[in-house]
């Protein structure tokens, strides 16, 4: 039995490491673990890293816009820059803030709609290339 | 649902739950020991200060078997507080300048001796806080003329309600939780609970129905308000948001999930000194059913009494009491983590 198992009497859990899902961080670019590492990115560069973290931090207090409504645009704009760190940090940070699943999955189809609406837009320069030198 | 101990589970043991929770079972996981994060934050031994409020566990028979519930309450629970229990709190309140007397369960209300409890408090003067769990308002007819016998008590009323929609609510506390807690919670408003004016005060409870932090109370509040007059025309006075607590069912849920370690490790990344300075076990004394003292309700399922001579109400001393030090574990986490935690919500 694996070390990450924890088991009783009853019932045999399932894993509890965070670390048991990991895969050898060698072999993939995206680690999970990595995430909560992110803060350390400053210690080369401690006065940038500071200004972007205080940016960071006024950024998604309440404002105009709720903490949540903050939360769900971040978690579109994740999705639009598919970043797998982001989709995790904003998920859990759109949960937090009180938003449901009817709302997270709202916002994914706004990033998916104008990533796609980006895309075709551009049929128009289609057009316009193909008619200039159209008869 | 049963309970964890209508099914002997090995968690509905206080003694194994502290194993888990010391990092005995799951050896890959490693987090500081919650004394010693209080020692650097130079709060360690915790000291009470003068106790504000008496909480009284009643009894863990209850008519939901929530998810999270940290009693594992339930209809198989039996454990129930007698009236000669009762009469020693009274007793105790008699010798104690103690203001507030905050009732849990369990659901409080399926106790036979509650109402004479609560009056008998009444009498006494002292501010009442029941955690109504609202569904039980609409359970049976018996409990119907609640609302009523609340606010002739003066009751404050604190009621559980993890969403303002039914999906999410019924996740954690049960299929039909929701539509029976809207139809308690207009019972209660329409005698003037949440009501503008009336001073009959109705607090709702928000706790996350799943393995992640409560955000901001304010912002949890505000969003709740809105859409529950929106949708129901409810209305009420505060929303606390509570932090879930590793312990008994969401301790289980936690570890069946796979959410264990990850909500550990959140907990104590998350560890606040100031909230830690505010938890209210330093100006709280919980009772259990059976009239033992504990530091508060979490440490009461743990069954970690109170460090000190008094540990049963018979014995009843405020001023031993009060040399005391708070029982901590790794459980602590909970209520010091970001904003902090505490059954009136947050603490920094």
């Amino acid at each position: 039995m694996s070390d990450n198992l924890l088991t009783v009497p009853s019932r045999t859990y399932p894993s509890c490491s965070p670390s048991a899902s990991r895969l050898p961080v060698e072999k993939t670019y995206y680690n999970p673990a990595d995430l909560a590492q992110f803060g350390n990115v400053t210690e080369w560069q401690a006065d940038m890293g500071r200004k972007f973290f205080d940016y960071y931090g006024e950024v998604f207090k309440d404002g105009a816009l709720s903490e949540r409504e903050k939360a769900l645009i971040a978690l579109a704009v994740a999705h639009a820059v598919q970043c797998p760190f982001c989709i995790d940090a904003y998920t859990t940070d759109s949960m937090q803030k009180g938003a449901d699943e009817a709302q997270m999955m709202e916002a994914v189809p706004v990033a998916a709609a104008t990533k796609g609406g980006a895309a075709l837009v551009h049929g128009v320069q289609v057009m316009n290339k193909a008619q200039e030198q159209s008869m | 649902m049963k309970s964890l101990k209508a099914t002997g589970h090995q968690l509905a043991e206080p003694a194994f739950q502290l194993t888990v929770l010391r990092q005995e079972v799951v050896d890959t996981l490693h987090l500081p020991f919650f004394h010693e994060k209080l020692r650097e934050a130079s709060l360690f031994p915790l000291a009470p200060v003068a106790p504000a409020v008496l909480q009284v566990n009643v009894g863990k028979m209850c008519n939901q078997v929530c998810k999270h519930c940290h009693v594992d309450a339930g209809p198989d629970r039996k454990e129930i507080m007698t009236r000669a229990t009762m009469q020693l709190c009274l007793d105790a309140l008699a010798q104690a300048d103690i203001p507030t007397v905050d009732l849990t369960g369990g659901a409080p209300e399926m106790n036979p001796d509650f109402r004479w409890f609560v009056e008998q408090l009444h009498a006494l003067g002292r501010h009442i806080i029941v955690r109504c769990n609202l569904t039980i308002i609409v359970a049976n007819k018996k409990y119907h003329d609640l609302p009523e016998f609340f606010k002739a008590h003066g009751v404050e009323m604190v009621s559980s309600l993890p969403f303002y929609t039914a999906a999410k609510t019924d996740s954690q506390r049960g299929d039909g939780v929701f539509d029976d807690s809207i139809r308690a919670l207009k019972m209660l408003n329409a005698v003037g609970y949440g009501q503008e004016g009336t001073g009959l005060v109705l607090n709702l409870v928000y706790n996350p129905a799943g393995a992640f932090l409560p955000g901001s109370q304010k912002g949890l509040q505000e969003q709740f308000k809105r859409m529950l007059f929106k949708d129901h025309g409810i209305v009420f006075n505060s929303l606390f948001a509570i932090t879930n607590i590793p312990v008994s069912r969401y301790l289980d849920y936690l570890i069946e999930s796979g959410n264990y370690a990850g909500y550990m490790e959140k907990l104590v990344n998350a560890f606040n000194p100031v909230a830690a300075a505010g938890v209210m076990c330093r100006n709280t004394i919980s009772v259990s059913w059976d009239g033992y003292l504990y530091d508060c309700d979490f440490n009461q399922m743990l069954d970690l009494k109170v460090a000190s001579p008094v540990r049963h109400l018979r014995d009843f001393d405020a001023a031993t009491l009060a040399e005391r030090a708070v029982v901590v574990n790794q459980h602590c986490y909970g209520c010091t983590a970001g904003s902090g935690s505490s059954c009136g919500g947050t603490t920094a």
